[in-house]
């Protein structure tokens, strides 16, 4: 029995709870509501008000457990170790399956269940999205000309013109291979960043690892699972399971917290009574690890590789990368590493951008009043550009420059090293 | 609740500030008090002015409904709990630091404020607010102020009580009062400054603060101390003041917590110790300071101490200062329900109401780890329980009894820091008698003669 199956289930983490109110500091929700409801400690509170009979799955209900970035602060925070954000999410889908799930939402993800179907509406979306937005002049990005369930003064960067899977081959074969393992993508960077996953490429080619991108690979399922369609992530997560424990690697790397969380810790909870999938997810899980830390554990940071980089550059920590999958120091050990780059710790780096994927689609406003905290912070380092490991993350820092009058360019770790690695062969090219 | 007087609130404050729904009525049912019923208010408002509060409170007056002030909620005596419904105010949105006066030491807040803001906007100044209750970066300055808190450094710097120079205060009839003020010295007339500190929101609504701030030491040493046997510990803590050495922290842990946080963080403590304590000295001549730290080390061993730890870092003070915030989350960790109480004694009697604590949790087989400020006197009996025990929750409640009948008798109190709210007000008796309940009742009965300013705290109805 999960807490997808049964929201009793929870119970135990409920009764955790010793309402001491230490989540109050660090929920970024509640740092702008004020309001008790929006704090772990009242959502926990309801939710056990549901199980008890006192509180039926009202609208009320929804709205309050809605209010989660499922950031994880608290959970780290909480001096009693509840596991905050699998009561969120448990609520959730209990709350879908008596409240049904929001019309749009379901037709959403009716699409992104089917892969081929969504990867065919991507690729058209980024032939057809100049219909559908309007370019915005300061940013690369463009804001939606329809309302069509996201908010209006939303910067969406544009889709890349060709989705990155298609763009490589299923197995991209080095000379000598090192090591062999397997690429999720996920899909901020299938669809919106690919060239940073070329960039990613190009980097484990030099370290010769042989990477596998299965053709196959579809969304992690988290979107979802934050908006309670359990029953869909769960197929989703026994095909990620089947696609990926068929190959041949060691290593299963992951390009954002959210999507390595999902491999790592909900698939396996999701599956963990399941007889023919409980294993098998548990191998897959212990083979996922972030691209920061497979360069900087598994190959090595060979420093002979680094070119000079003069710039100032600053880190977010993605929450479900530092608090999901617990990586963090390992994007900073590159940075700091690379020649002429001056790194500069923003404030409270680890605390939510605002972003927490489509919440900012459906809390645009307290959304972008979490960033503003955020965008305060990097100003303060007086950097030239931000890196951070999460798609998502991106496209709130982005659209944050955007709203709060910045021009920062926002990169993937990765991209910097890959700079580096530019560099060098620059630097090398010059010499001869 | 009238639905007029809702209207009337809603068109006094705005939609948004006047909760009514179920969800929120459950929300502010509860503080952080365990084993006490959670009652819901008819409303609860956010006022964002001192105005709103008065207009709030002429409302409450002319309709005699119960008024209850809530901070962020992080109290331990059911404090914030509406036992007789009727509104909640809470006071979040009145956050602002006045001023911080580096000439006068002082700071002038609103009461919706974080401690931790204070602090931050001191240390610009090199000041510091002392008190620094557990709950520092979350409870608010009203709140502490209505609860009287006090927290780790109480043997050196003092509690709440110590550092709020004047008060602006909203009185049961709308009426506002001063008291007090920034001067260091001030006998004009009765000290209701120090009536309405720790009054736990049954005299008054708080609407402005003015606090002392000191300047922050410069220097400080810690250590942690180990023990084989309690007297031995509790001898040290006496030889320490005696010898005119009065450290900024001096706690200990007993047994049990040893063992449950050892298990919960394994940081190498000993599990068959008796006792540790975490002595910190601290001041702004580094010489003072060393001195005092070679008294203790000498005073710790020439009493038998198992091992002296010393701090020869920052990271090694905070790994030490991390055993002992790690006693509170350990303990909670072990059952459902961790009930934190706060008997005090005189500190030359920590050792007899160590053992008595220890006897008690014997006789009714219960699990208590106890730790808390040796210095002060003021321990934390922690009874690790599960409410939904009803047999086991007998015999805790019989414990609960003895462990304040005992504290009592050594010439202690019930709280020395947490406040009697609805969770000890049966005992109340107990230490003033009836005449002393009396006098307090004429105070409640004169200042708010129709009982809205939170009714059913610190007197028991029985």
């Amino acid at each position: 029995m999960t807490v997808y199956d049964s929201i009793d289930e929870v119970r135990d983490e409920l009764l955790k709870c010793m309402k001491c109110g230490n989540c109050m500091e660090v929920c970024p929700v509640y740092i702008e509501t004020k309001k008790e409801g929006s704090v772990a400690r009242g959502k926990i509170r309801l939710i056990d008000a549901l199980l008890n009979g006192d509180l039926d799955y009202t609208e009320g209900l929804e709205e309050r457990i809605g209010l989660c970035l499922t950031c994880m602060a608290c959970v780290a925070k909480c001096p009693c170790g509840v596991k905050v954000d699998k009561i969120i999410f448990g609520a959730r889908a209990a709350i879908v399956k008596n409240r049904g799930l929001h019309p749009v939402k379901k037709a959403i993800f009716s699409v992104v269940k089917r892969p081929k179907l969504f990867n065919l509406g991507m690729i058209a979306g980024s032939k057809l999205q100049g219909l559908a937005f309007k370019k915005h002049v300061s940013v690369t990005g463009a804001h939606p000309r329809f309302p069509f369930g996201l908010d209006m003064r939303r910067i969406i960067p544009p889709l890349a013109a060709k989705p990155l899977r298609s763009q490589l081959p299923e197995v991209i074969k080095v000379p000598n291979p090192v090591k062999k393992a397997a690429f999720f993508t996920g899909c901020s960077m299938n669809f919106l960043y690919a060239d940073a996953g070329l960039a990613l490429v190009e980097v484990l080619k030099k370290n010769n690892v042989e990477l596998t991108v299965p053709k196959e690979q579809h969304c992690c399922g988290m979107p979802l699972l934050a908006h309670g369609d359990a029953e869909t992530v769960l197929q989703m997560a026994k095909s990620h399971v089947d696609i990926f424990s068929k190959l041949d690697v060691e290593h299963i790397i992951t390009v954002c917290g959210s999507g390595g969380t999902m491999f790592q810790h909900h698939y396996v909870d999701m599956l963990k009574d399941d007889p023919e999938y409980a294993e098998k997810a548990r191998r897959v899980a212990d083979k996922i690890i972030d691209i920061s830390d497979y360069i900087v554990t598994v190959i090595g940071l060979d420093e002979s590789k680094l070119g000079t980089l003069n710039m100032t550059v600053t880190y977010h920590d993605p929450c479900h990368l530092n608090r999901g999958m617990g990586v963090k120091d390992s994007p900073r050990i590159i940075l700091k590493k690379i020649p002429g780059l001056k790194f500069v710790e923003m404030k409270n780096a680890d605390r939510c951008c605002g972003s927490a994927g489509s919440f900012s689609l459906t809390h645009y406003d307290l959304s972008m009043d979490i960033h503003r905290h955020k965008s305060d912070a990097i100003k303060a380092t007086e950097a030239d550009a931000v890196t951070t490991g999460c798609g998502s993350c991106i496209m709130q820092l982005a659209d944050g420059m955007n709203r709060f009058n910045m021009n920062l360019p926002v990169y993937y770790t990765i991209q910097i090293l890959a700079k580096s690695y530019e560099a060098k062969e620059m630097e090398k090219k010059q010499k001869s | 609740m009238d639905k007029n007087l809702i209207n009337e609130l809603v068109s006094l404050l705005g939609k948004d500030n006047v909760l009514t729904s179920k969800e929120d009525k459950i929300n502010y049912s509860y503080d952080a008090t365990p084993d006490v019923q959670r009652y819901e208010p008819d409303v609860i408002v956010t006022p964002a002015s001192k105005e709103d509060v008065i207009r709030l409170v002429k409302i409450a007056a002319k309709h005699k409904i119960p008024l209850v002030t809530r901070g962020a909620g992080t109290n331990l005596s059911g404090g914030t709990i509406p036992v007789d419904g009727g509104i909640v105010l809470s006071m979040l949105n009145l956050d602002r630091i006045i001023e911080v006066d580096s000439a006068n030491l002082t700071a002038t807040v609103e009461p919706g404020l974080v401690i931790q803001r204070l602090n931050e906007a001191a240390a610009a100044y090199g000041l510091i607010y002392p008190p620094d209750p557990g709950t520092v970066t979350t409870a608010t300055m009203g709140g502490s102020v209505s609860e009287c808190s006090g927290g780790l450094r109480g043997l050196k710097y003092g509690v709440t009580k110590d550092y709020v120079m004047g008060l602006e205060i909203v009185m049961p009839d709308g009426e506002v009062i001063h008291t007090g003020g920034k001067t260091v010295k001030n006998v004009s007339g009765y000290d209701l400054t120090k009536l309405f500190t720790g009054s736990e929101g049954t005299l008054g609504i708080i609407t402005e603060i003015i606090v002392k701030l000191i300047p922050a030491p410069k220097f400080r040493r810690s250590m942690l101390v180990i023990f084989d046997n309690l007297d031995n510990a509790g001898k040290t803590i006496a030889d320490i003041i005696s010898n005119k050495v009065i450290p900024a922290t001096l706690e200990i842990m007993d047994n049990v917590t040893i063992r449950t946080v050892e298990n919960y963080s394994k940081i190498g403590l000993p599990v068959d110790a008796e006792a540790v304590l975490v002595i910190e000295v601290d001041g702004s001549i580094e010489n003072v300071v060393l001195n005092e730290f070679e008294t203790v080390k000498s005073i710790c061993t020439g009493n038998g101490a198992v091992s002296v730890k010393l701090a020869e870092s920052d990271a090694d003070r905070d790994a030490i200062f991390a055993a002992r915030r790690a006693a509170l989350p350990a303990l909670a960790q072990v059952k459902p329900t961790t009930i934190l109480e706060d008997a005090t004694v005189p500190r030359s009697r920590i050792p007899e109401m160590l053992k008595a604590i220890k006897t008690i949790g014997e006789k009714y087989k219960i699990r208590i780890g106890t730790f808390g400020h040796a210095g002060d006197g003021n321990l934390h009996p922690t009874i690790l329980t599960d409410e939904s025990d009803k047999e086991e929750m007998e015999r805790v409640h019989k414990a609960i009894d003895e462990i304040f009948s005992t504290a009592i008798n050594l010439g202690g109190t019930l709280s020395g820091e947490h406040g009697i709210g609805m969770a000890k007000s049966k005992y109340m008796e107990m230490q003033f008698g009836k005449s002393g309940m009396d006098v307090m009742k004429k105070i409640k009965q004169a200042l708010d003669p129709d009982n809205i300013m939170n009714p059913g705290k610190v007197f028991w109805r029985g």
